[in-house]
């Protein structure tokens, strides 16, 4: 299998804190990979310079052969590379429809074309029935899927989840979960998450990094991962162990 | 072409602006001079609120200094016809040029160093202000005792030079706005109008599906700024005279963004509704307070804005959103 994300020593400090303390990692072709640790650990910092929004102060960011890093995020969406927010950012006021037009446009120049791939995404993410909404009336766990959505109809090769499981019920989790394993399945969709909800990472994701204080202390199978002791004291405190 | 203008148009709304265009159309033959320079008037704000809404309305930047192109419109025609006698229909791709260069300049300088929301609205008052004081100080084109156009009695109208009588103009603004109107509806249904509308949503969440932000906002105050200048061109003639202190003033920004405030910001109608309202509610308030004998200074003025404040605090999203729910009209924007 090929490798489609390679991340190599990459840093981020934000003045005196280091966000990200020199990551290295690999994702490859068709994985599902996620990325989890406690709160403050770097991961949405480490989402944040992969999509472009942040450059790394060090370390080198490559996605299919050609370094990404230092180019901006709608260079970087051109490329393949599709996001959603960790608090979801939905246009408000267009229509559900209208918001996965917009993504689908990026490959498109035709409206009709975009319209028609729209409505395909929004069908495999049943919001089809919603799509004449206004996106600020959607209940969260549609605005979940229609960020995903969004993310999809730009067409990308990788797909960064930022805690799209987030506030959802258990029976939402395990909708998304089922919806992503089959985009992963039928399109060979590369996605790479970070999640809290362990539910979904375990059914979910084929390896998992942990990081903890910008860095990776562990990484392998997630059933592998959980048992690992650095782990356990990275979320609980060592003295409890 | 015409297939896709009425997408998007439910019937209801089609035949609505049908017959509202061929009222407007025969018009002239009913109405006394006073009533067709109000409606001139009528059709140069809604003209330029179009214009001005493409950047707050569709793409979400706030200018607050259009007065720039309408002064830079008006000077480079008036200018050129009275100099060279160059026709402003000529004269026009000249103002056209130096719009867009003013408006690529503020729109590069701004967007470049990420200057967005009150500042950017900041930014473009300077701008205007510079221009103002600059005028003030441009002997070639009279400074501040202003610049004035060759007027005669016209008998005939004469397009091509756009030398004559009321109802010249009066056509000539109608055409401008439904040019305008057209122009307006094919931008926003096509990917250009659907990449404005997210970045006046979200930014970052544009940027996140792929738009490059910084061409988009630059693209619009271009256009924005070209089409203004058309209603600068329209100001020159129409009046006759320029001075800095007035076509280069705030009040003349100031003035244009209230008719798509207040009929709806980002619709294509609400500009046109917010222009008919707006100076038919001047108008009618000169007359009734003439008439009740009121003459007190600034009387107008306090009614004006207390009618205002008041269909602002009712209905923040403008007249036309409201009006056109009741109506029962579908469509996207319109």
């Amino acid at each position: 299998m090929s490798t489609l994300l390679s991340i190599d020593g990459i840093s981020k400090r934000f003045r005196g804190l280091v966000a990200v303390d020199r990551l290295s990692f690999q994702v490859d072709q068709g994985d599902i990979f996620a990325v989890i640790g406690p709160n403050g650990a770097g991961k949405t910092t480490l989402f944040n310079m992969i999509a472009g929004v942040f450059s790394p102060d060090g370390g080198t960011i490559v996605l299919s052969g050609e370094r990404i890093n230092g180019l901006s995020p709608d260079q970087i969406c051109h490329r393949g590379v599709g996001r959603t927010f960790q608090i979801v950012r939905p246009f408000p006021a267009l229509s559900v429809e209208d918001n996965v037009i917009v993504a689908a446009l990026l490959h498109r120049h035709l409206v009709p074309d975009a319209r028609a791939h729209a409505g395909e995404v929004l069908r495999q993410l049943y919001l089809y029935d919603k799509r004449a909404q206004r996106a600020s009336g959607l209940t969260l766990p549609d605005r979940k899927r229609l960020e995903l959505a969004r993310a999809l109809a730009t067409d990308p090769k990788l797909l960064l989840l930022d805690e799209v499981m987030a506030g959802l019920r258990p029976t939402e989790t395990d909708r998304m979960v089922s919806i992503l394993k089959e985009l992963n399945r039928s399109r060979g969709l590369t996605i790479l998450l970070i999640e809290h909800v362990m539910r979904a990472v375990m059914a979910l994701a084929a390896r998992v990094l942990v990081m903890h204080h910008g860095a990776a202390i562990a990484e392998g199978a997630p059933d592998q991962v959980v048992r690992d002791r650095a782990v356990i004291e990275s979320y609980l405190g060592a003295e409890t162990v | 072409m015409i297939a896709r203008l009425a997408e998007n148009v439910s019937p209801r709304a089609a035949t609505a602006l049908v017959l509202l265009l061929l009222a407007l159309l025969v018009a002239p033959w009913f109405a006394n001079d006073y009533l067709l320079t109000v409606l001139i008037l009528i059709f140069y704000f809604a003209y330029t609120g179009q214009a001005w809404n493409i950047m707050m309305g569709f793409t979400g930047q706030l200018s607050l200094g259009h007065a720039i192109y309408i002064g830079l419109g008006a000077y480079t025609t008036a200018v050129l016809f009275s100099f060279s006698g160059i026709s402003p229909w000529l004269g026009s791709f000249a103002a056209i040029l130096v719009t867009v260069l003013c408006g690529a300049m503020i729109g590069f300088l701004a967007f470049r160093f990420r200057v967005s929301g009150v500042y950017f609205a900041i930014l473009t008052i300077a701008f205007a202000e510079f221009a103002r004081i600059g005028f003030d100080h441009l002997s070639y084109v009279g400074g501040s005792a202003g610049f004035f156009l060759p007027v005669a009695n016209y008998t005939q109208s004469d397009l091509w030079t756009l030398r004559g009588k009321p109802i010249m103009f009066y056509y000539l603004s109608l055409g401008m706005t439904v040019a305008a109107v057209v122009m307006c509806h094919i931008m926003i249904s096509s990917r250009l109008g659907y990449f404005w509308l997210a970045i006046r949503e979200d930014e970052e969440a544009a940027r996140a599906v792929g738009i490059n932000t910084f061409r988009y906002k630059l693209i619009a105050v271009v256009i924005s700024a070209a089409m203004t200048s058309l209603a600068g061109v329209f100001f020159a003639f129409y009046y006759n005279n320029l001075f800095p202190e007035e076509v280069f003033s705030i009040n003349r920004s100031i003035e244009l963004i209230l008719a798509p405030i207040f009929g709806g910001l980002g619709t294509l109608f609400g500009p046109i509704l917010g222009a008919f309202m707006l100076t038919g509610l001047a108008e009618t308030l000169t007359t009734t307070l003439a008439a009740l004998g009121v003459d007190v200074p600034g009387a107008k003025q306090v009614f004006y804005g207390i009618c205002l404040l008041l269909v602002i605090t009712v209905l923040p999203d403008g007249v036309w959103p409201w009006l056109y729910r009741r109506l029962g009209l579908a469509g996207r924007c319109e």
